[in-house]
């Protein structure tokens, strides 16, 4: 009888995060803990160029003198820096030429994580640089994006064949003295994805790379550049997922963002790292920078992200609109359940003339959870014209929950137009049992009414993305109700 | 159909229906009135099995079976609807996606195969061209921003679609003109069916000008203290119902 109920908590546990497994693959770590060699152990690893390690070295000197942000509405206890692996690789190389020759746990692996690569080269439309903790091990449709000129790979291997564009713009968006987590990872960073799309070339597909943290203990510092030259576009899709672990995990991503003239990047996100069990305990630290400079005239960057997962989210999207008429737009649902925390907004910042932004956000806070939008829309003294839309939603889920809505503008031109509306609501009884009373069980009630709120964000996801996000706002919320 | 016995309800600790008795066979229309606070809206929840709703005793048997313990969505399912007084409104989910899910949820109970997209888009257009409905309030959201007149013309569309055995119509008619109730009324008529019972609940005799029932009965004090033909309402009409509570003491 015991044993039956311990399998089926077993089996229980496994329903409720589907992605909570661990590979059993070698690994080559560095030595535990943090500090110049460290540094310059990933650099040799990654055999970069000199300019690379100096770079890396001075945001690391820089880093020992940061203090840890501390006025985000999040708690945590504190992160010891040097109980922690900084570089963690797959001990048989991957340089395939094919998928054969990939290791074939690897592809298992991924066949849980459901995207069988074996599978990928046949799915129309998406072309995948998928992660495998820190080193990227396989990249479909490379062929077919560089008959285009469109570089799609990993940022090590553009370090190796493209080195001037990297040193051309890493660093550019987020300088290596930016904030604490940024510059941490700048000198650690491990690998992350390259994208440069040359002029006038529109991108025929999505370019999507799936995230996942396996290493115990491994800080996963992925960096991420897109460039986008002037008149081309791109649209970039990123997913995660991480299997189950009791240690907090430190993830503290860079990514940064620049279109040219008359160029478009669309960014998409559905981030669901392991939250933590039902207590709070164990989960994701997810330390992230992210933002795009619209540095060209007529340029676009739009931000979409689905944020599901991690025990912490501390994300600010944002965009720099430094071309005159650019346009940034963030439109996000940030979903917590049981003792989970996030603090995630976006910064329009508008310089150039005539610059348009937009920012819908939308909070779902269940069990315990603490979530919160901080935004900020600075209108600089030579932004003519600017006008900058917010909307800011959110919806509670039981009465143990909060939601926190902290708006920040700031305007120093007196022709902007800055707007902001925010509401905060919560599932009604009424509407559960009106939707029960029509057949609906109480999840898929909730499910159906919580996709009604992200509405306006879901639909800002390309299409394979929406559905796969649908079914996550859905599964995140699972027993929040009842 | 159905068979209410001796049914005794509490709404936080205070009992509401006291022994109510009613037996409903397939193909008749009941109407039951009653003042503000004589249980007809507690009636209809019980019904339904909203939370919070106690059964103390009593028992209610549906088709044979016991209805009371079934969940909300098993009761719809099996074919109980109640067309809302207050019709809940859903902000985003457009009233298409809300009517399929609904009615995709209840044919997969019912063992049917579920309507795709173009399935289901056919046969609404087809359910609200019979009823005489536009078209226009499908792409909005439930209920949003509805008149008091369209939100009841969509619960007799839910119910049209659902074709449910057994329906509750808690007071359909408050907050219609008389226009609007005789659109929802010819909705609800064209809805009569030998296979079909419905219990009308209202406070005014008005609307039994339009769904003209086949039983009549009073409800007073969580009782019913008279049951009769049509013509009882028209009596009630007239008398008021302070006659009817005094029989109920």
């Amino acid at each position: 009888m015991a044993v039956t109920t311990e399998t089926r908590e077993q089996v229980k546990a496994l329903d409720k995060y589907k992605y909570g497994f661990v590979t059993d693959i070698e690994m080559e770590t560095a030595p535990k803990g943090l500090d110049e060699d460290t540094v310059r152990f990933i650099s040799a690893k990654k055999n970069e160029p000199a300019w690379m390690l100096e770079w890396r070295l001075k945001a690391f000197r820089h880093w020992l003198g940061m203090k840890e942000p501390a006025w985000a509405k999040v708690s945590y206890p504190p992160i010891d820096f040097q109980n922690a692996y900084y570089y963690a690789a797959p001990k048989k190389k991957p340089t395939v030429k094919s998928l054969d020759e990939v290791d074939p746990e690897l592809l298992e692996t991924y066949k849980k994580l459901g995207i069988p690569l074996a599978e990928q080269e046949r799915l129309a439309g998406v072309a995948v640089d998928a992660v495998f903790d820190s080193v990227s091990v396989a990249t479909t449709y490379k062929g077919k994006l560089e008959k285009m000129g469109i570089i799609f790979c990993s940022i090590s291997e553009a370090m190796q064949k493209h080195p001037e564009l990297v040193r051309q713009y890493i660093g550019t968006v987020v300088p290596y003295t930016d904030n604490f987590y940024a510059t941490l990872n700048s000198a650690v960073f491990s690998d992350g994805s390259f994208v440069y799309v040359p002029k006038g070339v529109r991108c025929p597909m999505e370019l999507s790379t799936y995230f996942r943290i396996n290493a115990s203990e491994t800080g996963q510092f992925e960096r991420t550049l897109i460039v986008a030259d002037a008149g081309s576009y791109v649209s970039y899709l990123e997913g995660c997922t991480a299997p189950m672990r009791d240690e907090n995990q430190l993830h503290a991503a860079v990514v940064e963002l620049v279109a040219l003239d008359d160029a478009e990047i669309k960014y998409s996100t559905v981030q669901n790292w392991y939250p933590g069990d039902e207590n709070g305990k164990g989960g994701i630290y997810n330390f992230v920078t992210k933002r795009g400079a619209c540095r060209g005239r007529n340029s676009k960057i739009s931000w979409t992200q689905v944020e599901t997962g991690s025990a912490i989210t501390w994300k600010y999207p944002s965009c720099i609109l430094q071309g005159d008429n650019s346009q940034g737009e963030f439109y996000s649902v940030a979903i917590t359940n049981n003792y989970q925390q996030a603090d995630t907004g976006t910064k329009m910042i508008h310089l150039g003339k005539n610059t348009r932004s937009r920012i819908i956000s939308k909070g779902i806070s269940a069990g315990h959870a603490q979530n919160t939008y901080r935004g900020l829309v600075r209108v600089g003294p030579r932004a003519e014209g600017a006008r900058n839309y917010t909307q800011c939603d959110s919806l509670l889920i039981g009465d143990k929950c909060g939601a926190h809505t902290v708006p920040y503008i700031e305007s120093k031109n007196r022709s902007a137009r800055v707007e902001h509306e925010a509401t905060t609501s919560k599932i009604s009884d009424d509407q559960l049992f009106y939707c029960r009373q029509r057949g609906l069980s109480e999840e898929d009630a909730v499910s159906l009414i919580v996709n009604g709120f992200c509405k306006d964000v879901l639909q800002e996801l390309p299409m394979e993305f929406a559905v796969e996000a649908q079914k996550l706002v859905a599964i995140s919320l699972e027993g929040s109700v009842g | 159909m159905l068979e209410i016995k001796d049914l005794h309800a509490t709404v936080d600790g205070k009992e509401i229906l006291r022994g109510l008795s009613l037996s409903i066979k397939a193909g008749e229309v009941h109407a039951i009135m009653g003042p503000n606070g004589s249980g007809k809206s507690t009636l209809s929840y019980v019904l339904a099995g909203r939370d919070g709703y106690a059964v103390t005793k009593g028992e209610v048997l549906y088709r044979g079976k016991n209805l009371l313990a079934m969940e909300p969505e098993v009761r719809a399912a099996e074919g109980v609807f109640l067309a809302f007084q207050y019709p809940v409104e859903i902000p985003g989910v457009s009233n298409t996606t809300f009517l399929k899910h609904a009615l995709n949820a209840v044919r997969k109970h019912r063992g049917e195969s579920e309507l795709d997209a173009m399935q289901f888009v056919k046969l609404l257009r087809e359910t609200m061209k019979k009823l005489g409905m536009s078209e226009e309030m499908l792409k909005r959201a439930v209920n949003v921003g509805f008149s008091g007149g369209e939100k009841k013309r969509n619960e007799v569309l839910q119910m049209a679609l659902l074709k449910p055995a057994f329906a509750v119509l808690d007071e359909t008619d408050s907050g219609l003109d008389i226009d609007a109730l005789k659109v929802v009324s010819d909705g609800v008529n064209s809805l009569r069916a030998p296979d079909r019972a419905m219990l009308v609940i209202t406070h005014y005799q008005r609307l039994l000008d339009y769904i003209v029932p086949d039983h009549v009965h009073v409800l007073a004090k969580g009782r019913i203290v008279r049951s009769g033909d049509k013509s009882l309402a028209l009596e009630l009409e007239k008398s008021g119902y302070a006659a009817f509570a005094k029989e109920a003491a």
